[in-house]
């Protein structure tokens, strides 16, 4: 794969402090990238930076091999990329004038222009808007109109910062749906920050986790969400239960783990002695009723009082006690069937595959 | 009572009959305050626009400035711009006092803060991602401040109403450089001036019906601007 754009020691200061610090970053031509973190993470600054809306205060942006506003001058750049904010920030004119407005920028008009835009309109669902006043669009027709407008521009980079994140739940279904479609027949290299992991988890090849200005892990989604490369990644990605233990015996295959005063076998790597960070999802518990004969291939099973449930929709997030705390995500159907409760007993058992292990490189 | 309506009665005869002394003295009145808006326009809305686009060190007490300006009096204006254009004053030479040109000038420098400052306002309002939003669109400088000027177009109007209405309602500024000439530099605040002196009410009224008038379209232009929206 080749890099269509790399950073290098990329860093933007700001009134004296540091907002990103990227010793370097590649993005790979197709693909799609997403930056999560949380609010202040430097998701935007990055983007504007790598977009060079914003100067960097160091390093270099390398698009196709050359440097930005070296080799290849700034507003060339900026003519190949586009960019969509989470405002849509239309003009004050119709949904065509909008449209347009990338094409007429660089001189494009006429006939051509008007094809090119109309196959976005449609692309995007809103064709039938064309002549509308960009004044009375609803939000989500606003952002389509916002996105075909970059998309006219054929744009070989396009930068999503927080694009859905004003949006209702059916009408971001419904954008996301059309973008995802047209990100694969276009094949557009995208750049996209949400605060959403499962709009990154849909949309992106990669994921690059951020904090504070940095990027803590950078991978696939599956690699992100199952094997974090620390606490706050790992908390981030949705793993509701992080143990701090000391590994006590390491055989072929598994470590045993002691947290608190419970031993957890878990397969990972490890040395006797060490102290490790223990992360598991909360799909990956099991709950059933304590009746003497468990039946389950998992390694690992505990017994525990349940402490609270709190409902989330499709699923119940239940806490249970057992020794350290553990947290299980339960289908509302299972919950009546195991008919659980706060302050009942109930045995958790988690398979030794479905833990990751964080080795602690400092204690 | 009497006075009053037997006034109003003239005064629309005056009007209806298309009077060519009142007539004259409208027509006068819009070439001066309209060219001095027209300058205005210039240097109000450059000025303006790039106070609003720039951050430089003081830019708060430049706009302080402006905005003090907007509040100007115009017999202040009148009097330092008679000063300057007195026979031995330092722009004498010219000999254009008691001419529409000074007029002209001494309008220009009334509505040119106000301009600047309603535009300033204006360009300021627009979002700021609205910037960064025109610059991805691969937009050079030039082109960006166009298209800010365009998605301001309706309150930069406004801007150049409220100056417009800011001179041809002056009295002062244009009855002490001009020196209410007939014929020559005579307008429609001072002819009232004149007239109401005189106790010709009817010629008075009829002139402030037209002053109305001009006050009313140029509201009704900044309301419509008022009570319109921006796209999100």
């Amino acid at each position: 794969m080749r890099a269509i754009l790399e950073a290098k020691d990329l860093k933007v200061i700001r009134g004296g402090s540091l907002l990103v610090d990227v010793p370097g970053l590649e993005i790979f031509e197709g693909e799609t990238l997403s930056l999560i973190g949380p609010n202040g993470a430097g998701k935007t600054t990055i983007l504007q930076a790598l977009s060079y809306l914003m100067k960097p205060s160091a390093g270099k942006i390398l698009f196709r091999g050359q440097a930005v506003g070296a080799e290849q001058r700034i507003l060339e750049y900026r003519r190949r990329l586009a960019m969509v904010f989470q405002e849509p920030l239309l003009f004050d004119t119709t949904v065509f004038g909008n449209v347009v407005s990338g094409l007429k920028i660089r001189g494009t008009g006429g006939q051509e222009a008007r094809r090119i835009v109309e196959a976005q309109l449609e692309h995007f669902g809103i064709a039938h808007l064309s002549d509308r006043s960009a004044k009375t669009l609803s939000g989500g027709e606003a952002q389509r109109a916002s996105l075909a407008r970059a998309f006219a521009i054929s744009p070989e980079i396009l930068f999503l910062d927080e694009p859905f994140a004003a949006l209702d739940p059916p009408t971001r279904e419904a954008i996301v749906t059309d973008l995802e479609k047209v990100l694969a027949e276009t094949k557009t290299t995208t750049i996209m920050a949400t605060h959403d992991r499962n709009e990154a988890l849909r949309l992106s090849d990669r994921i690059a986790v951020m904090e504070g200005g940095r990027i803590a892990q950078i991978d696939r989604p599956a690699v992100v969400m199952n094997r974090p490369v620390d606490e706050f990644v790992a908390s981030f990605v949705g793993t509701e239960t992080i143990l701090e233990g000391e590994v006590r015996d390491v055989n072929e295959t598994a470590l045993m783990v002691r947290v608190n005063e419970s031993e957890i076998e878990v397969v990972g790597k490890g040395k006797p002695g060490e102290r490790v960070v223990l992360c598991i999802r909360p799909e990956n518990v099991t709950l059933s009723i304590p009746d003497g004969n468990v039946k389950t291939s998992a390694r690992n099973v505990f017994r525990g009082r349940i402490g609270r449930i709190v409902p989330l929709g499709l699923f119940h997030r239940v806490e249970i006690s057992c020794g350290f705390p553990l947290v299980a995500y339960v289908t509302t159907h299972a919950l009546e069937d195991l008919a659980l409760k706060e302050g009942i007993d109930v045995t958790a058992s988690v398979k030794a595959t479905a833990i990751h292990v964080i080795r602690k490189s400092i204690p | 009572m009497d006075i009053i309506l037997e006034g109003i009665r003239q005064a629309f005869i005056l009007l209806v009959t298309f009077d060519p002394e009142v007539l004259g003295i409208t027509w006068f009145s819009l070439k001066v305050s309209g060219t001095a808006t027209f300058i205005s326009l210039f240097i109000g809305m450059s000025v303006g626009t790039v106070v609003a686009l720039t951050q430089f060190p003081g830019r708060n007490f430049v706009v302080s400035l402006i905005n003090t300006g907007m509040a100007l009096p115009p017999v202040v204006v009148g009097l330092f711009v008679t000063i300057f254009l007195w026979r031995n004053g330092p722009l004498g030479f010219l000999e254009i006092l008691y001419t529409p040109a000074a007029m002209i000038l001494a309008q220009a420098i009334i509505a040119t803060p106000i301009v600047m400052g309603i535009s300033l306002a204006a360009m300021q309002q627009l979002p700021k991602k609205l910037r960064l939003q025109i610059l991805a669109l691969g937009a050079t400088r030039v082109q960006m401040v166009l298209i800010l000027i365009r998605e301001a177009r309706l309150p930069l109007l406004a801007a150049v109403m409220a100056g417009f209405g800011g001179v041809i309602s002056e009295v002062g500024a244009s009855i002490m450089v001009g020196g209410n000439i007939k014929g020559y530099t005579r307008v429609l605040t001072t002819a009232t001036v004149m007239e109401t002196s005189r106790g010709n009410f009817d010629i008075a009224i009829a002139l402030s019906i037209i002053l109305l008038l001009f006050a009313y379209l140029i509201n009704l232009v900044l309301t419509t601007v008022q009570q319109r929206e921006r796209p999100r």
